[in-house]
C-alpha cells in the first residue's frame, strides 16, 4: 500500500516536473520577448521610471552560487533556522577565485556567524544590499537617484552623469550613474574590504568595482545585473543577474529595520554588568 | 572638507572611553555648511524680488538639494534673555564669532579638553539664530507646562533611570552613542553632520539624513498612517502640499525614541512645514502636539540653509569601538572598587 502510493506519487512528481520544465521553458522565452519589447513609462524628465519598492525573491543573500538546502547553525530556530537551497545567480555558475582567495572563502564560510559583517548589522555593501531579504526603494531624481535599503537603513546616492570618485574607502562605496538606452548603469567604486557578497563567505578586497545595470522588463519587474571586478581576488570579472520584483501591495512602504539593536547583545553582551538584568 | 583628518577620530574614541560622547567613533565627514554672515532665520526671511519659486516638472515647489539646520541657539530661551525675543545685531555677531572660533579656543583644563571628545576642530555646530530660542510659541520661548499625567511619566522615567548605573548595560547608554537614533523627527541639530538631502518625485519626498544615513520616505498620496501597532523610531510621516508649503504629519512613534523635549509616544504628533523662501533657504518650522505630556502644543523654527555637497558616508555602528570601551571601562572600575582601589577621577 505504502510503496504503491509512493510510486504513484513519484510518477505524479515526475509528470509535474516535466510540465514545470516545459512551462518554465515557455515562460523563459516569453519573458525574454517581453524584455525586448517592454518599454517602461517615463519620468517627467524623459527617463525610464524606476521609482518604487523592489525586492529580490531568491537565495542569493545566502549564497550567490548554487547550493542545496542545509541545516543552519542555530539549533533553537529549528525549521526556521534551515538555509533554503537555490540555483546560482552567477553567470557560468561559479565565482572565479584566485586559489588563495578560494581558500579564504572556505574559511569565511566555516566561521560564518563569527565573521559575516552583516550578522553584526554592518552596512551590507554592494551588490549585497540589493538582494538582502528586505525591500529597497528607488527615489529617482533627475541628477541624484536615492537607493534606500530597509536592511540597516543603508542608503546610497547615485550621481547621474557624475564624474567624481570617492575620496576615501567606504562601506556603500561611491556611485556614478548614466543612462544607456533604457538601462540605468551605475559604476560603483571606493569600497573598503569589510563587506561580503553573501552569507557563504564570498568576499572582495578594497580594489572592488561593481558595474550595476537596472532595466525595467515589465510593469512590476526590474532586471538587475552586476559585473564584479577585483583583480586582487578574482581571475577575471564575473557577473550576477536576477529579477527584482515590485512590492505591489497597497500602500507598500519601507519599515525601519534598525538592526543595531538586534546585534547589541551579540556584540556587547559580554561587557554587561553581571548582576544586571536586561 | 576635512577628509585629511578622518583617521584621528577612531584613535581618539579609544582614549575617551569613559566619556559619554565616546560612541561617535566616526568623525563628521561632511562638507562645512554655513558660510556668509547672515543668521539662518534672517536668511530664511530675506526677500529677493528677482527670485521665483522653482518648480519640479510636475508642478510641485522644488525643494531638492542638500540643506543644513545647524545652529547653536537652544530650544528654550535662556533665563538671562527671558524678556528678549531677539538678540541685537551686535550680540549676534559676538556669539557667531565665538562659535566660529571654538575650534581654536581649547579649554585650559585638560579634563575639560578631553571631555570634548574630539579635537575641537571636528565640530560644525552652525551659527546662532537672531532669535533667542528655537521655540516661537509659547511666546516666552519655553516648553509648555507638563500635564499631571505627563509629570508622572517623567518622574517614573527618572526613577527607573536612577536605579541603574551609567553603563551597567549598553541599554543604559544614549541612543546616539549606540548609533540607533540621532537627529530623529523633528531633526534637532547637533554638533556636526546637520545635513539633509531632499529628493522629490510626484508621489514622494525623500529626506536622506547625513547622520546614520537613514532616509525618511514621505508619501504624498494621502494614505493612512501605520497605526500604533507598527510604531517606528522616527514615527511615520505623511505629507501634502499646501500651496508652496510641504506639510508633513508624523505619528506612531515607538516608546524608545528620545527627543530634546519630554515625549509621550502614545499621543505624540509632529507637524512640520517646509517653505522655500530663496535659492539658499527653507523656512522650516514644526509644531509638537503631545496632549498627554504638555498642557498645550508648541512650535519651533529651524531654518534650513543650502549646503555644499556631497554628503559622505557616516558609518556610525561599524566603527563604534567607543560603546564597547565605555562598558569595558565601567567593568574595570567595578573590579578596581572591589579590590579596594580608589576610582579614577571622572570628568563627566
Amino acid at each position: 500500500m505504502r510503496s504503491s502510493r509512493l510510486s504513484a506519487l513519484s510518477k505524479l512528481t515526475a509528470a509535474l516536473t516535466v510540465t514545470a520544465a516545459a512551462l518554465s521553458g515557455c515562460s523563459a522565452s516569453t519573458s525574454g520577448q517581453a524584455q525586448a519589447e517592454y518599454r517602461a513609462p517615463l519620468t517627467a524628465d524623459g527617463k525610464p521610471d524606476l521609482n518604487g519598492i523592489w525586492q529580490a525573491v531568491n537565495t542569493a543573500h545566502w549564497d550567490l552560487e548554487g547550493h542545496p538546502a542545509r541545516k543552519g547553525p542555530v539549533a533553537q530556530l529549528g525549521a526556521f533556522g534551515g538555509i533554503p537551497g537555490g540555483m546560482s545567480v552567477v553567470e557560468g555558475g561559479e565565482i572565479p577565485y584566485q586559489p588563495w582567495a578560494l581558500e579564504k572563502k572556505k574559511q569565511n564560510a566555516a566561521k560564518w556567524l563569527e565573521l559575516d559583517p552583516a550578522v553584526k548589522c554592518y552596512l551590507p555593501g554592494v551588490p549585497r544590499a540589493t538582494y538582502m531579504p528586505f525591500p529597497f526603494q528607488i527615489v529617482q531624481g533627475a541628477d541624484q537617484i536615492l537607493l534606500a535599503y530597509e536592511f540597516a537603513q543603508a542608503s546610497r546616492t547615485v550621481f547621474v552623469n557624475g564624474k567624481d570618485s570617492s575620496p576615501l574607502e567606504s562601506w556603500m562605496g561611491w556611485s556614478n550613474g548614466r543612462w544607456e538606452g533604457d538601462t540605468l548603469v551605475v559604476d560603483a567604486s571606493g569600497f573598503n574590504d569589510q563587506t561580503w557578497f553573501d552569507a557563504a563567505g564570498n568576499f572582495h578586497s578594497e580594489a572592488l568595482t561593481v558595474v550595476e545595470r537596472y532595466t525595467r522588463t515589465g510593469p512590476d519587474h526590474l532586471m538587475y545585473e552586476a559585473t564584479i571586478e577585483d583583480p586582487k581576488v578574482f581571475t577575471r570579472p564575473w557577473k550576477i543577474q536576477m529579477p527584482l520584483y515590485r512590492r505591489v501591495e497597497q500602500h507598500a512602504q519601507l519599515l525601519e529595520f534598525k538592526c543595531v539593536e538586534f546585534a547589541e547583545e551579540l556584540m556587547y553582551g559580554h561587557l554587561v554588568k553581571e548582576t544586571t538584568q536586561q | 572638507m576635512r577628509l585629511d583628518r578622518i583617521g584621528g577620530g577612531l584613535v581618539l574614541a579609544v582614549l575617551t572611553a569613559l566619556t559619554p560622547l565616546a560612541g561617535q567613533t566616526q568623525p563628521p565627514a561632511t562638507t562645512s555648511a554655513r558660510s556668509g554672515p547672515a543668521a539662518p532665520d534672517e536668511a530664511a526671511k530675506a526677500v529677493d524680488k528677482n527670485w521665483k519659486m522653482p518648480k519640479t516638472p510636475w508642478g510641485h515647489p522644488d525643494i531638492q538639494g542638500i540643506w543644513n539646520n545647524g545652529t547653536t541657539t537652544p530650544l528654550e530661551r535662556p533665563a538671562d534673555l527671558a524678556d528678549r525675543e531677539f538678540l541685537s545685531k551686535e550680540e549676534w555677531a559676538t556669539r557667531a564669532k565665538e562659535s566660529a572660533n571654538r575650534a581654536t579656543n581649547r579649554p585650559d583644563d585638560p579634563d575639560n579638553d578631553l571631555a570634548l571628545a574630539y579635537d575641537n576642530e571636528w565640530w560644525d555646530r552652525g551659527t546662532p539664530l537672531l532669535r533667542t530660542s528655537l521655540i516661537v510659541d509659547p511666546p516666552n520661548g519655553k516648553l509648555p507646562a507638563l500635564t499631571p499625567e505627563g509629570k508622572k511619566v517623567v518622574d517614573e522615567r527618572a526613577a527607573a533611570r536612577a536605579k541603574r548605573g551609567y553603563a551597567d548595560s549598553y541599554t543604559d547608554r544614549p541612543l546616539q552613542e549606540r548609533c540607533l537614533l540621532y537627529h530623529g523627527v523633528p531633526p534637532f541639530p547637533t554638533g556636526y553632520n546637520n545635513n539633509y538631502q531632499i529628493v522629490q518625485t510626484p508621489t514622494h519626498v525623500a529626506i536622506r539624513y547625513e547622520m546614520l544615513a537613514e532616509t525618511r520616505m514621505i508619501p504624498l498620496d494621502g494614505r493612512p498612517h501605520f497605526g500604533p501597532k507598527v510604531p517606528q523610531w522616527m514615527g511615520n510621516s505623511r505629507g501634502r502640499w499646501e500651496g508652496d508649503t510641504l506639510v508633513v504629519e508624523t505619528t506612531d512613534y515607538n516608546d524608545k525614541a528620545t527627543f530634546r523635549f519630554h515625549a509621550d509616544h502614545r499621543s505624540l504628533k509632529v507637524i512640520e512645514r517646509f517653505t522655500r523662501t530663496s535659492a539658499d533657504a527653507i523656512d522650516y518650522k514644526f509644531t509638537v502636539e503631545n496632549p498627554t505630556m504638555y498642557t498645550s502644543s508648541f512650535t519651533a523654527i529651524l531654518p534650513l540653509v543650502k549646503s555644499e555637497g556631497p554628503i559622505y558616508e557616516y558609518a556610525c555602528h561599524e566603527g563604534n569601538i567607543g560603546l564597547a570601551n565605555v562598558l569595558r571601562g565601567h567593568r574595570y572600575e567595578e573590579r578596581q572598587a572591589k579590590s579596594g582601589k580608589a576610582p579614577r577621577k571622572r570628568t563627566n
